[in-house]
């Protein structure tokens, strides 16, 4: 019996505001434990949660993102529990009336080889909704530590319909996920520091049929491989237990990330009752149809349409274009360039390669990796250096030396020509002359060369660069070193 | 028992009022230091009988008095409120002082923070001034729910003050405080202020904003004063109402108002509507008379005496103890054992941190309410009950509404009995929540309305009469209770203690 996978996502993101969902308290991850509390984060006696404005704005333009339909009301309900995370041992979220409904995102699945782009699909959002953070516990040997600077901080719930079939969608949901709200200034989606969170439910049914079979629920997905490992750990393990004639329990499961195994947490009989009711201290929300407007015409383009648009109007390859865009400060970074200097191909190849190499460089001993708008260069700098290598000013060999020393100094291209002297030399005449010196030093190469071997002229050709301290005009150099023993 | 006061009671500055009091202050008759100390005083003479405070602080009070006193003499007095000593009910955070909610639960609780209401009443300058005994959490009818001790009625040592505001009550009828804070949720400002003879009122659900009134039922609850006349609470109203940008649920009047103008110079006759509903069984018969009487008054004044139905009134207790229990439950999961609360020696993990701090913690009455308000919202039944009351509670309003397009205000007995003997309930809650049977459904429709003494009964117990307004209509309900007042001499009378 074949059997295929249904996999549904709940994503929890942090959204990037100032203050918490329902207090001015302020957020910022690493701060010294317990610092970011207020009466109202900590649920004191008396304490009233008040809405945060930016947030109901950060998720409109999630929405819009997502091609959802953004609520004409929404309103905020108690989700009961006690757990001693959460301070009032109630969660404000919004159950029956979400910001935002339906939805879908564009993912991109990996292709047969790193260089080659996968197939395109849309992978359908039932709704997203705000809800608040509760605080973190630490679990030591006898004791568990609770730290509340987390908690009230506002998140976005995206919920996708059961729409992904294999770990493999999942993963790329995920990452179209994270670039997509990167790129929107919603989150910043470091899942290590907890700004991303995906449960993951998923069931298995015999191929073809139409019913869904049941599901388990994997919770607190902390890394993107977990989820996968996970996903497909499950699937098997479900698949086992059909197989054996057995059936599925519907229940919660935790991933063991050191034992690479999941365990049931609590069962479906177990499941909490969570006694939703409205939040009787916060008033609906109205959402303003002219400002809802606003906030769509204000978005920036997304990812995809933006891969899409540099292989069309670019012609960029899907090499380059893969490592450009998910980042947006870099496509950013690249069109200003082109801007200044119409030569698209080129430009990508100094960023992807050299550009990147060097923001990098400081990471390889713990720093993280600069970022483009970080650094000293500007689009200007890659702009001329491609330009005067396109003017033949310098060598495309001689242009990897200029890069490096632009990147430490800031200063333009061409003053650095100009001050270690780095200018092509296209004089004919000492070009010829050293290429009669070279051939009649090294008669095993040119007799090589002759015999049908191409290769052999790099050897004559580097006495030559050396002379000229790598100046020699290299299209210059090979035609004439050609001319001399064809 | 009671006798009807001396008229030398009557000149000691603790059965004196704010409006007597605030010109005395400001004609320099009087200093707040004086005054202070002598309530005070009285306090000390007094307390161990009537038992209206959980605790007080003399030397912080003498030290906001001599305060008070230097800001008048520097001219820079605050208004009528500058320097009147006003006690606090034991469910509003002041900052340092302990907010124990007259519960075990929050007995080693110290707020960090004073309620928006208390803000106001510092901005006024006012002496803020102890933690008055309640129900625990606000729960109950009678005081007699305090983890601490119980609260006597000043007319009557061996009966309750009512509740849940009981020890506030006392406090204003025994002169151990010019005038206090209480809340209101199903009428425990009101019902309270009837058994003790003095006037309570709770405002519009949304005019005094909540933060930092601990949550009991939060659709329900608003903070109000009692005070010895309406005119009092009027100043003290007019000083604590405004929107709050910490309290979503708090609203600006949507006309700006002017109580104590309002009922100097509105003068009647009004159209007065009376609920034939609320004189149907249960009601003492001293009380409905009364009533009557006091009816009678109004018509002798050329008022319209309008017969209303507010047909859904038999609801209004169940539904009631299905919004506010279900609400409660929520409000009071916070108290868990692991941040502020009390926390139990005896866990060893978190669900029995939970339950047994929540166990030790809370009275009878308390997990009574949590018990039932859980079981209303829990699955399967939260349709039947909590989705229900609320559609009910709606048709609730909808009467007032309707009767309101016809009356200008609703009379209506407070409390349908006067105060009852210690004991004499606390074994049958059902018994203690009729109590409120007449303040219940106002609190459900967010109406202002307000307690003011209409006689006693042959014992020589108080009486009060419920003025009900519409919605944002204080100034016209302040009016007709003021009118009511001036005519009678029931605010000049005290217990003797």
């Amino acid at each position: 019996m074949q059997y295929e996978a249904v996999i549904g996502l709940e994503i929890h993101v942090q959204l990037k505001t100032r203050t918490k969902m329902f207090t001015a308290a302020p957020y910022n991850y690493g701060a010294a434990a317990n610092t970011l509390t207020d009466a109202v984060v900590l649920g004191l006696p008396g304490s009233l949660p008040v809405l945060n404005h930016s947030a109901i704005e950060k998720c409109v333009q999630l929405g819009h993102m997502l091609d959802c339909e953004i609520a004409e009301v929404c309103k905020w309900d108690r989700k009961n529990y006690f757990y001693p995370d959460s301070p009032k041992n109630y969660q404000l979220t919004q159950n029956e009336q979400p910001l935002c409904i339906g939805g879908r995102l564009e993912i991109e699945l990996p292709g047969p080889s790193r260089n080659v782009e996968g197939a395109h699909r849309w992978v359908t959002l039932n709704r997203i909704h705000l809800e608040e953070d509760p605080g973190k516990l630490t679990h030591e040997a006898f004791d568990t530590l609770i730290d509340f600077n987390r908690a009230g901080v506002p998140l976005a719930e995206i919920v996708t319909e059961p729409d992904m079939s294999s770990s493999e969608e999942a993963v790329a949901f995920l990452n179209a996920l994270r670039n997509l709200i990167i790129y929107g200034n919603i989150s910043d989606c470091d899942m290590e520091k907890g700004q991303m969170r995906c449960d993951a439910n998923i069931s298995i049914r015999p191929l073809g049929s139409q019913k869904l079979g049941t599901r388990t629920e994997m919770k607190n997905l902390n890394s993107i491989s977990n989820v996968r490992a996970s996903i497909e750990y499950e699937i098997e393990r479900q698949t086992e237990i059909l197989e054996a004639g057995g059936s599925i329990v519907q229940e919660t499961r935790r991933w063991d990330v050191d034992q690479a195994i999941s365990f049931s947490l609590r069962s479906k009989e177990e499941a909490h009752d969570y006694r939703y009711f409205p939040d009787p201290d916060l008033v609906p929300v109205q959402l303003d149809r002219t400002r809802v407007a606003e906030l769509k015409a204000a978005l920036p383009e997304r990812p995809f349409d933006k891969q899409r648009r540099f292989q069309t109007k670019f012609e960029l390859p899907y090499t380059l274009t893969s490592v450009l865009c998910p980042t947006r400060e870099l496509c950013q970074f690249f069109e200003d360039a082109v801007a200044l200097h119409p030569a698209p191909k080129a430009i990508a190849n100094y960023i992807t390669n050299d550009l990147l190499r060097e923001l990098s460089a400081g990471s390889e001993h713990g720093a993280s990796a600069l970022a483009v708008n970080d650094c000293q260069l500007t689009p200007a700098h890659i702009a001329n250096l491609v330009q005067i290598i396109d003017a033949g000013l310098i060598s495309k060999q001689i242009g990897k030396e200029v890069f490096t020393e632009m990147f430490k100094t800031a200063e333009m291209p061409e003053q650095i020509v100009e001050r270690l002297g780095l200018k092509q030399s296209s004089d004919s005449d000492e070009i010829e002359a050293l290429c009669r010196a070279a051939i009649a030093g090294n008669a095993k190469a040119v007799a090589q060369y002759q015999a049908g071997n191409e290769k052999a002229l790099n050897a004559l050709k580097g006495p030559v660069m050396k002379a000229t301290q790598g100046k020699a005009n290299p299209a210059l150099l090979h035609q004439l070193l050609k001319q001399l023993i064809d | 028992m009671t006798q009807l006061s001396q008229s030398e009671n009557m000149s000691s500055l603790f059965n004196q009022t704010i409006t007597q009091l605030s010109a005395a202050l400001i004609a320099g008759e009087l200093s707040s230091l004086e005054l202070t100390q002598a309530i005070i005083d009285r306090t000390q003479a007094v307390e161990a009988r009537v038992k209206a405070f959980i605790e007080f602080d003399e030397a912080d009070a003498l030290q906001q008095a001599k305060a008070s006193d230097a800001r008048r003499a520097a001219g820079q007095s605050l208004g009528p409120l500058d320097g009147i000593p006003i006690g606090i009910k034991d469910t509003l955070a002041v900052k340092d002082q302990p907010l124990r909610c007259a519960s075990k639960m929050l007995e080693n609780y110290v707020s960090p923070y004073d309620a928006s209401c208390v803000v106001k009443l510092r901005e006024a300058g006012a002496v803020i001034w102890g933690r008055l005994n309640m129900d625990e959490f606000a729960m109950g009818s009678s005081t007699e729910n305090s983890a601490y001790h119980s609260t006597a009625n000043p007319w009557d040592l061996e009966r309750i003050p009512g509740g849940s505001s009981g020890g506030s009550a006392a406090a204003v009828a025994a002169g151990e405080a010019i005038a206090t804070l209480g809340s209101d949720t199903g009428g425990s400002i009101r019902q309270p202020a009837a058994l003790c003879g003095v006037v309570g009122m709770k405002p519009t659900y949304g005019l005094i904003s909540r933060y930092g009134l601990v949550a009991f039922a939060s659709s329900l609850d608003q903070v109000g004063p009692f005070t010895r006349t309406v005119e009092d609470a009027a100043i003290l109203l007019q000083a604590m109402i405004g929107k709050d940008p910490l309290d979503s649920t708090s609203i600006e009047a949507p006309v700006k108002p002017d109580y104590v103008a309002a009922l100097k110079s509105k003068k009647g006759p009004w159209k007065l509507g009376v609920p034939r509903e609320f004189f149907a069984a249960g009601i003492d018969p001293e009380v409905k008379a009364n009533i009557e009487q006091a009816i009678q008054w109004y018509k002798s004044q050329g008022c319209e005496i309008v017969d209303v139905s507010l047909p859904h009134s038999n609801l209004a207790v169940p539904v009631y103890y299905i919004v506010a229990t279900a609400e409660a439950s929520s409000n009071l999961a916070r108290f868990d054992g692991v941040r502020y609360s009390h926390r139990s020696q005896e866990a060893n993990d978190a669900i029995s941190l939970f339950s047994k701090s929540r166990g030790e913690g809370f009275g009878d009455e308390v997990k009574r309410r949590i018990i039932l308000g859980t079981y209303v919202l829990s699955s399967g039944y939260y349709d039947a009950y909590y989705l229900r009351a609320q559609k009910i509670r709606r048709l609730i309003l909808a009467d007032f509404e309707a009767a309101f397009t016809q009356v200008d205000a609703i009379l209506t007995p407070t409390s349908p009995t006067p105060a009852f003997k210690r004991g004499e309930r606390s074994q049958d809650p059902l018994a203690m929540y009729l109590s409120d049977v007449y303040t219940i459904s106002v609190n459900l429709a967010g109406l202002p309305a307000i307690s003011v003494p209409s006689g006693f009964t042959q014992s020589g117990l108080p009486i009060g009469l419920q003025v009900i307004g519409k919605a944002f209509g204080e100034e016209d309900m302040f009016a007709v209770a003021h009118a009511f007042e001036q005519a009678h001499d029931y605010q000049q009378q005290t217990p003797q203690l």
